[in-house]
């Protein structure tokens, strides 16, 4: 069986090149383990091998983004490894900010990525979701400790095996929801967690509840007679057939429709492709949801300028927050690329 | 109020709907005619499908517990099938391990899946049971509401019908359930933490609507409902939209929430009930309703309430709604829900919140992917399964291998805590 391929990647100073006065040092490649790539060797089973070690310049790594960022990917792609293992960077800042950055790249390329910091290392909050950061201590002397759980991991990942929780296996979380079956039911797990919050003992919350981003409304328009409005729903409305194929509950897109010569949408022409609540109401009148009427009638009356001529749908219905908000920062670019002044935002 | 639960192995067709050691056996051109006889369905037929059988059942509708009434007021679904009257109390007997479930076209974006062997019976409730299964064609020219309700009726007339066959069975396991008066709880529990349940309802429209009594409940006001009442059939679903985590009228037979209170009382904590209430859509409505839901938790005097939320995006802002106003008078709460996470599970998961939901159950990520593989037969159409809520464009392949979010899958998420299934943060 041909041996699993492990890539390191370390900064100058764990990379044997030099300490702070080499930190400008570009990308190098060497194709074998170098300083901790030849203690995790060690520490890997037989059939798993360290064929390279990437070292770069802490200081030339993070003034030289894209260009540091290119040459690492392509000596990723020469050397093919199955995992790539990044640091351990403790809290150095800028080593963990290059670590995670080799690990999203490896992430873009289909290779998972392990790599070790101290929990504050501002390298975990920007790339948390495309390693399996070890916790380590906050400096060097963690090394001892650091290594054989980083050596693990990897050996798991190279074995298949299936990776366990956070705790299980000590990195930090990734921020990534996945399913798993517990031994109790969800209403015995509340009754429990309800037992213990109403005794005042320590109690886990299953989810913990995010901070919401709130947004404040925009301050009113001056002039609403030379206004360009436009309509951008999450109700689905939709050209009859729905073209796009926007599905019916978490959508993956949103379209764009042209209604310059629409004064008011007909049910022969226009239906909601929503699946989250009752259809019937907007399939009849799909201005109900998308008052594309009514807005012709303001436009007529010069109450505002003029309805923009394409107007944005997608469906809101199980699409997630995080799909939502792509969705509404490349409609939102457009349309202050269009010099449009408002947005009449419905939703269902 | 006992239930007595008689143990079906196996449903077969027979010439007479009787049990038999175990074994359902069903008149299937009696129940035939019974349900045809609704002027609104065009035909009507009944199939089997076991657990292991390579068989996808697709859309369903509802899935239904056969019970009877042997002893009490009332009877089953009082306000559909039985005329009215208050029920649990008394006696009612489960043919537990079978189920109706009602499928065919229905009405605007079909949805729910039941597989009955493979990774999707991993994740439905209703894989393992013994399963009745009612394919129901409407006459044209029907109107969506119309529609959905004859699939209601239905289902509920076919689960009485089969339940019937239990009356006079002798069950082979029975619960009790304690009914006294809530003051006599003061007395009797003086130390134990006094416990209610906050019971939230779709009522967002045609599929996504519940019935008490035959009362649509988005025209009512949350009131206090007696726990062992669910077990005669007080509430029915009219909804399976998104099919993962909306309650089938199964559910509300043995929500699992009211059974392990049940369990508990008396020993670890004292339940003095349940307040049902709905999830309309207009902000009116959901200030009236969490307004009157928090009234009533504080009339009660209790220590803590359990709130399950139905469905998820807009109910959510119901589940804060009566989460942070029964918070704030000083009332600890455990909120049940599931998670819309993204199919690689990054998002965040609820679209509302607040610092006071400080205490959730996770019923799972409903984004996450499920592949489904070929089956031998499909009861059905299986042509929707792009188009259900869950589906999207190319998850079919020639193959008939299909992937879908756990969406699609009914009741996978269940919200009332049905599952073992969770969400951790990896």
């Amino acid at each position: 069986m041909e041996p699993k391929r492990v890539v390191c990647y370390l900064n100058q100073f764990f990379g044997q090149i030099g300490g702070e006065s080499e930190a400008n040092t570009p990308p190098k490649q060497f194709d074998k383990p170098v300083g901790p790539a030849m203690g995790l060797q060690q520490l890997l089973p037989k059939n798993c091998q360290v064929v390279g070690t990437v070292v770069c310049g802490d200081d030339y790594f993070n003034e030289h983004l894209d260009e540091a960022g290119r040459a690492i990917e392509s000596m990723l792609k020469k050397l093919a490894p199955d995992v790539v293992v990044a640091g351990p960077a403790f809290n150095a800042g800028r080593y963990g900010m290059a670590c995670g950055a080799v690990s999203k790249i490896a992430h873009e390329l289909g290779i998972p990525a392990v790599s070790g910091m101290y929990p504050e290392n501002p390298g975990v909050e920007s790339y948390r979701q495309y390693a399996y950061i070890i916790e380590t201590s906050n400096s060097a002397a963690g090394m001892r400790q650091a290594l054989p759980a980083m050596a693990k991991l990897t050996a798991k990942i190279l074995q298949n095996e299936p990776i366990g929780s956070p705790r299980e296996e000590g990195y930090l979380s990734r921020g990534i929801r996945t399913n798993i079956q517990v031994d109790k039911r969800g209403s015995e797990r509340a009754i429990d967690m309800l037992l213990k919050k109403i005794a005042g003992e320590d109690f886990e919350t299953e989810y913990p509840i995010p901070h919401f981003d709130r947004v404040s409304p925009a301050d009113p328009l001056q002039d609403l007679s030379t206004a360009t409005i436009a309509l951008v729903t999450s109700g689905g409305i939709v050209p009859k057939g729905n073209p796009d194929r926007i599905e019916s509950s978490s959508a993956s897109k949103y379209g764009k429709y042209d209604i310059s010569n629409i004064t008011s949408l007909h049910s022969d022409e226009f239906e909601t492709a929503h699946g989250g609540y009752d259809p019937v109401y907007a399939n009849e009148s799909p201005n109900r949801v998308l008052p594309v009427d009514v807005l012709r009638e303001l436009e007529q009356e010069g109450k505002i300028g003029r309805l923009y001529p394409y107007f944005y749908a997608t469906v809101g219905n199980g699409t997630s927050v995080a799909n939502a908000v792509k969705y509404a920062s490349a409609i939102a670019h457009e349309l202050v690329n269009e010099g449009v002044h408002a947005v009449v935002l419905t939703s269902t | 109020m006992e239930i007595g639960n008689i143990y079906i192995k196996d449903i077969q067709f027979g010439e007479q709907t009787i049990i038999e050691d175990q074994v359902l056996f069903v008149n299937k051109q009696e129940l035939e005619e019974l349900l045809q006889a609704d002027e609104h369905l065009a035909s009507v037929t009944l199939e089997i499908a076991r657990p292991g059988d390579s068989i996808r059942i697709i859309p369903v509708k509802d899935v239904i517990e056969p019970r009877a009434k042997v002893e009490g007021d009332g009877g089953i679904f009082p306000g559909f099938v039985s005329k009215m009257g208050t029920v649990g109390r008394g006696r009612t007997h489960v043919l537990k391990g079978a189920a109706v479930v009602t499928t065919g076209k229905i009405v605007g974006y079909q949805e729910g899946i039941i597989d009955m062997t493979g990774p999707g019976a991993e994740i439905c409730p209703f894989s393992k049971l013994h399963n009745l299964v009612i394919v129901a064609q409407p006459i044209k020219g029907i109107s969506p509401y119309e529609h959905e309700g004859a699939l209601r009726l239905m289902g509920l007339k076919a689960a009485a019908y089969l339940g019937e066959a239990g009356r006079t069975v002798e069950p082979d396991e029975r619960f009790p359930y304690e009914l006294p008066p809530l003051p006599a709880y003061e007395t009797k529990y003086p130390n134990l933490p006094k416990i209610a349940y906050v019971y939230m309802l779709q009522s967002q429209g045609l599929l996504h609507d519940t019935y008490y009594y035959g009362v649509d409940v988005k025209h009512m006001v949350p009131t206090f409902m007696h726990p062992t009442e669910v077990m005669d059939g007080a509430i029915v679903s009219g909804n399976c939209v998104s099919a993962c985590d909306k309650n089938t009228t199964y559910h509300h037979q043995n929500n699992p929430v009211i059974h392990d209170l049940l369990a508990r009382h008396g020993k670890e904590l004292c339940f003095v009930g349940c307040i049902i209430t709905n999830e309309n859509v207009t902000l009116m409505d959901k200030q009236r309703s969490s307004d009157m839901v928090a009234k009533l938790v504080e009339f009660l005097d209790v220590d803590g309430v359990i709130i399950s939320e139905e469905g998820f995006g807009n109910p959510d802002t119901d589940l804060i709604m009566n989460c942070t106003k029964i918070e704030s008078k000083g009332i600890k709460t455990v909120l049940i829900t599931d998670e819309y996470a993204g199919q690689d599970g990054t998002s965040q998961s609820l679209a509302d919140g607040s610092p006071l939901a400080n205490a959730v159950v996770s019923t799972g990520n409903a984004n996450a992917l499920v592949t489904l593989p070929p089956l031998e037969k499909v009861i059905g159409n299986q042509d929707m399964a792009d188009v259900i809520a869950g589906g999207f464009k190319g998850n079919m392949e020639s193959s008939g291998t299909i992937t879908v979010e756990l969406q699609a899958i009914i009741g996978a998420t269940n919200e009332l805590g049905f599952n073992r299934l969770t969400a951790r943060e990896y």
